[in-house]
């Protein structure tokens, strides 16, 4: 193919200024969106706002489309367990047999449990969960890990309040619009949970790294103390998560730093209960019913007992 | 009376309608970028842009259709859409736009494989200037390694694109 047609107007004024000014406002178009990247350095959050139509508006869209694909997301899942059907069968089988017994000594210990915690006039009541929804869509072409929730402000979803689904924890809410609200997960790079190995405690903290993984480095000096197959579950330091939602299992050491897979894979989970952030949850008012959303500001200022 | 099958046939002496002509490249821009309104909760950066992958091929295709502050309101909404800090890609894409037009000034000769070349280095140029964006608003430490498979299948899935758009484009012109 030859040169395309030369966009050069030749001597007519008007097109020669036409072609100009489209060459400015470009420019400064450009400018403009580097200053919107500026800004968004030191208020992330900032333009939000511009995004609520576009959520509120392919929100319907995406709650479809989910509805239609929730069976179809785990069909690899599926597929993969027809692999070695045969002897994974008789594995599991020999697994349920040694489960059972377990199964009936613990429900032995949860009688006495709940038998002591009569005596001793132990009320549980955890009133930490807000709602639960499902995540409709996410940022899967930015490096980025956001996802679309479908629940926002008006149902009481707030920023900073944590997600978590059955299995483990997703992440965080990052920003709200009336009926979704934007859940920065676990895998994000600038989310940062400090956790706990789940049998003798060790202190760390796990960072996102964006491709599905997660950065865990223990908080003591030292030698790595981790190996792989621990668990990670957070340790409620910092008052935003629950203590004890199971987050990440170790697949990998590599010298001071262990990698780990987070155990809630947030494509295959069908809800996520969002809650209260932990120290909201725990320096509420005694009494009367649930409790009044608090603002972060003022959870900050009230003491922990 | 006139069979109605008869009347959707392209007839000589018909134009299609001005909302046609302009619209359809805009809006296919659009749902490229709107891809993320898809339920897939992905886990790492794996989806191409097709929002870009549509200007490039519409800008490759058709150079006199746009000028190049087109960059701008799509790069918005574009941004909007996916979750990359607001006027990133509308930086990035009108900046794009422009090295395009500076680059075709300069070529003698153009076919697809140019096109192919071109097409690749915006791209890559695009991503990776995605990534320097969302790492210097907060997204912390993110790796160019990150996102290199989502360049390399964006890279290859653009012949197909641009012959998909070349597809709506004869539709667009034919009323």
């Amino acid at each position: 193919m030859a040169r395309p047609p030369s966009r050069r107007p030749g001597h007519n004024r008007k097109a020669q200024y036409s072609l100009f000014a489209s060459y400015v406002v470009a420019m400064t178009g450009a400018a403009v969106g580097l200053l919107l990247v500026v800004v968004a350095i030191f208020d992330p959050t900032g333009f939000a706002a511009i995004r609520i139509a576009t959520a509120e508006i392919t929100r319907p869209a995406s709650v479809t489309l989910k509805n239609m694909v929730s069976g179809v997301a785990s069909i690899d899942e599926v597929l993969a367990s027809y692999w070695r059907a045969g002897s994974q069968n008789v594995a599991l089988r020999r697994q349920v047999e040694a489960d059972r017994n377990r199964i009936i000594e613990a429900k032995a210990v949860a009688q006495e449990n709940l038998r002591l915690k009569k005596l001793l006039k132990l009320v549980e009541d955890d009133g930490s969960e807000l709602l639960t929804a499902r995540l409709i869509a996410s940022s899967s072409t930015s490096t980025r890990r956001l996802a679309r929730l479908n629940a926002g402000r008006w149902q009481g979803v707030r920023p900073g309040m944590p997600v978590r689904a059955p299995e483990g924890l997703i992440g965080r809410i990052h920003t709200t619009t009336p009926n979704t609200a934007e859940v920065l997960l676990l895998t994000d790079t600038s989310n940062i949970v400090p956790v706990r190995r789940a049998n003798d405690s060790v202190p760390a903290i796990s960072t996102g790294l964006g491709d599905g993984t997660l950065e865990v480095r223990a908080l003591a000096a030292g030698r790595n103390p981790f190996k792989p197959g621990d668990l990670l579950v957070t340790s409620g330091v910092g008052g935003v998560y629950q203590p004890n939602i199971p987050v990440a299992v170790i697949v990998r050491i590599a010298g001071e730093i262990a990698y780990g897979v987070p155990l809630a894979n947030p494509s295959r989970v069908d809800a996520v209960v969002v809650e209260r952030s932990f120290e909201e949850a725990v320096t509420r008012p005694e009494g009367n019913g649930p409790p009044a959303p608090v603002e972060p500001g003022a959870a900050q200022n009230s003491v922990t007992p | 009376m006139i069979d109605p099958h008869l009347q959707h046939v392209p007839r000589l002496g018909r134009h299609p309608s001005r909302f046609r002509l302009a619209g359809t490249p805009v809006i296919t821009v659009m749902l490229g970028s709107l891809v993320t309104t898809l339920p897939v909760i992905a886990q790492s950066p794996v989806m191409p842009p097709f929002g870009l992958l549509l200007l490039l091929s519409w800008r490759l295709l058709r150079p006199e259709l746009w000028r190049t502050w087109i960059g701008v309101p799509l790069g918005l909404f574009d941004d909007i859409a996916s979750g990359q800090p607001i006027g990133s890609a509308m930086c990035l894409w009108t900046v794009t736009l422009i090295g395009i037009d500076a680059i075709e000034h300069r070529m003698v000769w153009r076919s697809y494989r140019q096109d192919w070349l071109i097409a690749s280095f915006a791209i890559i140029f695009c991503i990776a200037g995605g990534v320097f964006f969302a790492r210097i608003t907060g997204g912390g430490d993110i790796k160019l390694l990150l996102v290199a498979p989502q360049i390399l299948w964006t890279v290859l899935l653009f012949p197909f694109v641009v012959r998909q758009c070349a597809r709506i484009d004869r539709w667009r012109v034919m009323a």
